[in-house]
């Protein structure tokens, strides 16, 4: 059920579209499952509180707004490496192997559910960590390449690999264990730890490399270094936004970690901006509400969506936080 | 058996060299890597089909309905998106972005008008009639495709070699300072390009859906990927390596295919690709750092 940004899923041949179409109808279902067992878990504390208007409101929206927080950490992923400068679009792929890591330990083993997060954020980042020397030496364009043939080299091993992952058929029943508040806390972490970041050394090095890597270099710094923490720290992030995803979505298949949630991951950072921490949470969370306050528009949803993307990229080219910033400028101005 | 497999081959690889024709000439110009294109290779050939199925035009006509279409499709593309983000002088992944935006929207609006379903041209025994070369059966819908791909391909080329407006191009392609200072009218070759770009996209699309007789909205997705695939195995920007790029991965798809097993045809290309990238990062035939087109 989820892929905002482009509604239908990616549909290679019309046999596909079918198994596609059978697997919304599943992940629909298990939505109103997950709300109705969040429902009961938090009743008598809404209760307690007085707010029966919240309980209403999270057994509408608990999908919506968990996908929120990891749509936030994705963007929060790309935006470490766009910082520096490196177009990389593996961000689906890291994700994928972060979520079919968490829910194959969650299904096939007894280890806590924080355990399993956490090794699935860190295979991702070990797998990162092997990729980087060699293809961080590309730049631009070239490196946006090799890292989308990589993406597509994990998504076609994932629909291959049937006996591990279920090839195209997917992980089934994955255990609801994604609460808000583990969520909440990953996405807090991330913010605090981006946004200290910003402000010190390592940001300042980051923002250098982006300007001009030689001066970087020459300046002493190790440029490369700094580029491959990027790299894996952004691929550990958006392994543990997989692993969180998975043990809320009850299901999923190596198509959701395709090109298209690459590009959306990139969307979401380039659109919200990449000067601060800020603007991948804007991204994030405009690129996952878009869609849903579009929805009394029927049929033509994605087609106002795209012309929305299009006309923000139009009026503000850095980004949404670039403009933020540019009115407060203007506002100290006048 | 093998030329079988060639014929197959240099027919795909046809097709893809065409598509990758026109992604390579807006990232060489225009400087976007334009994710809009498998979008307009998918407006191209439902132009096509309507207009054989709704205005009963015969199949050359209805061709060139297709390219008057994605080229006009071209032209709004650089006037409402391309060039009001050049005008302020965006960053150069603003570009790419919206052409997510554009291939959303154009996408939806097909399916939207012509359904998710599969379609297919009212065209019988196309690929039926063939002809005989020592044991090779050639269809003639192969034989149009390959001739229309080397011959635009041709035309192509002699018209970036040796007319004005082609060595004009070429180096806007270099310097988009020094162009404008030499009295080129930047914008105008600018626009050229991308309606030229998309009418490739256009006959690409087409000729696909003659091939495989399936026209679907979401055709240009898979075709972005190879499209990407090609314009890097023959180094970005790079005209003759998009050619050459074209026809090598439809070698390597259809040998693969035959001799490795179709499952694993995709990670075959994207492997291939990835390997080449961590060789030779500017392509196989590309020169290091130097921009052609």
């Amino acid at each position: 059920m989820f892929n905002p940004l482009l509604e239908t899923p990616v549909i290679l041949c019309p046999q596909h579209a079918a198994e596609n179409i059978g697997f919304k109808v599943q992940k629909f279902k298990v939505c109103v499952q997950s709300s109705a067992s969040c429902d009961t878990a938090h009743t008598s504390y809404f209760h307690h509180i007085g707010m029966e208007w919240l309980e209403t409101f999270w057994a509408t929206y608990s999908t919506l707004v968990l996908s929120i927080g990891t749509n936030v950490l994705l963007a929060l992923s790309i935006y470490l490496t766009l910082a520096c400068g490196l177009l990389t679009v593996a961000n689906a792929a890291f994700m994928g192997i972060g979520a079919y890591t968490a829910a194959l330990l969650s299904l096939q083993s007894s280890l806590p559910f924080h355990l399993s997060l956490l090794l699935g954020a860190l295979l991702p980042a070990a797998v990162a960590l092997l990729l980087g020397p060699p293809t961080l030496r590309l730049s631009g364009v070239y490196l946006a390449m090799a890292t989308l043939a990589f993406g597509e080299i994990v998504r076609i091993f994932l629909l291959n690999a049937e006996g591990l992952t279920g090839g195209a058929l997917g992980l089934n029943g994955i255990p609801q264990h994604s609460q808000w508040f583990d969520v909440a806390l990953a996405l807090s972490g991330a913010l605090y730890v981006l946004l200290r970041f910003a402000g010190s050394q390592i940001g300042r090095t980051m923002a250098a490399i982006c300007q001009d890597e030689t001066a970087t270099e020459l300046m002493g710094l190790n440029v490369r270094a700094y580029k491959l923490f990027a790299f894996v720290l952004g691929a550990g992030l958006a392994g543990l936004a997989g692993g969180l995803n998975a043990h809320f979505t009850f299901f999923i298949s190596p198509n959701e970690y395709g090109f298209d949630r690459g590009v959306e991951i990139l969307a979401m950072g380039v659109l919200g901006g990449t000067g601060s921490p800020w603007g991948a949470v804007i991204g994030g969370v405009l690129i996952t509400l878009l869609p849903e306050m579009l929805r009394g528009l029927g049929d033509y949803r994605p087609l106002i969506n795209g012309l929305i993307l299009i006309i923000i990229i139009i009026y503000s080219p850095k980004g949404i936080w670039d403009l933020t910033r540019y009115l407060h400028r203007r506002a100290a101005v006048d | 058996m093998l030329a079988q497999q060639f014929v197959n081959a240099i027919s795909l690889g046809g097709v893809y060299a065409l598509f990758a024709l026109g992604f390579t000439l807006i990232f060489g110009v225009l400087n976007v890597v334009n994710l809009a294109h498998g979008a307009i290779f998918m407006l191209g050939a439902y132009t096509a089909l309507q207009a054989v199925v709704l205005l009963k035009f015969p199949l050359a006509l209805a061709m060139g309905a297709a390219i008057f279409v994605t080229g006009a499709a071209g032209w709004l593309l650089d006037r409402l998106i391309f060039a009001p983000l050049r005008a302020r002088q965006a960053p150069h992944l603003a570009p790419m972005i919206a052409t997510i935006g554009v291939a959303i929207s154009l996408n939806s609006t097909i399916q939207g008008i012509f359904g998710a379903e599969n379609l297919r041209f009212p065209v019988h025994g196309l690929a039926a009639e063939g002809l005989q070369f020592g044991g090779v059966q050639v269809t003639g819908l192969e034989i149009q495709i390959i001739l229309l791909a080397l011959i635009l391909m041709a035309v192509l080329l002699w018209w970036l070699k040796h007319t004005r407006m082609g060595c004009a191009l070429r180096a806007l392609a270099e310097s988009r300072k020094a162009s404008a200072l030499l009295g080129i009218d930047v914008e105008g070759l600018f626009r050229m390009t991308s309606v030229i770009a998309a009418l490739l996209g256009g006959v690409a699309g087409v000729l696909i859906a003659l091939y495989t007789n399936a026209v679907f909205p979401q055709m240009g997705q898979p075709m972005l990927h190879k499209g990407i695939a090609v314009v890097i195995l023959g180094g970005m920007g790079d005209i003759r390596g998009a050619l050459l790029g074209g026809f090598f991965l439809g070698c390597a798809e259809v040998f693969s295919v035959a001799y490795i097993g179709s499952t694993m045809r995709d990670a075959v290309a994207f492997g291939l690709l990835f390997a080449i990238l961590l060789i030779r990062p500017q392509g196989l035939f590309g020169k290091a750092a130097e921009r052609r087109a």
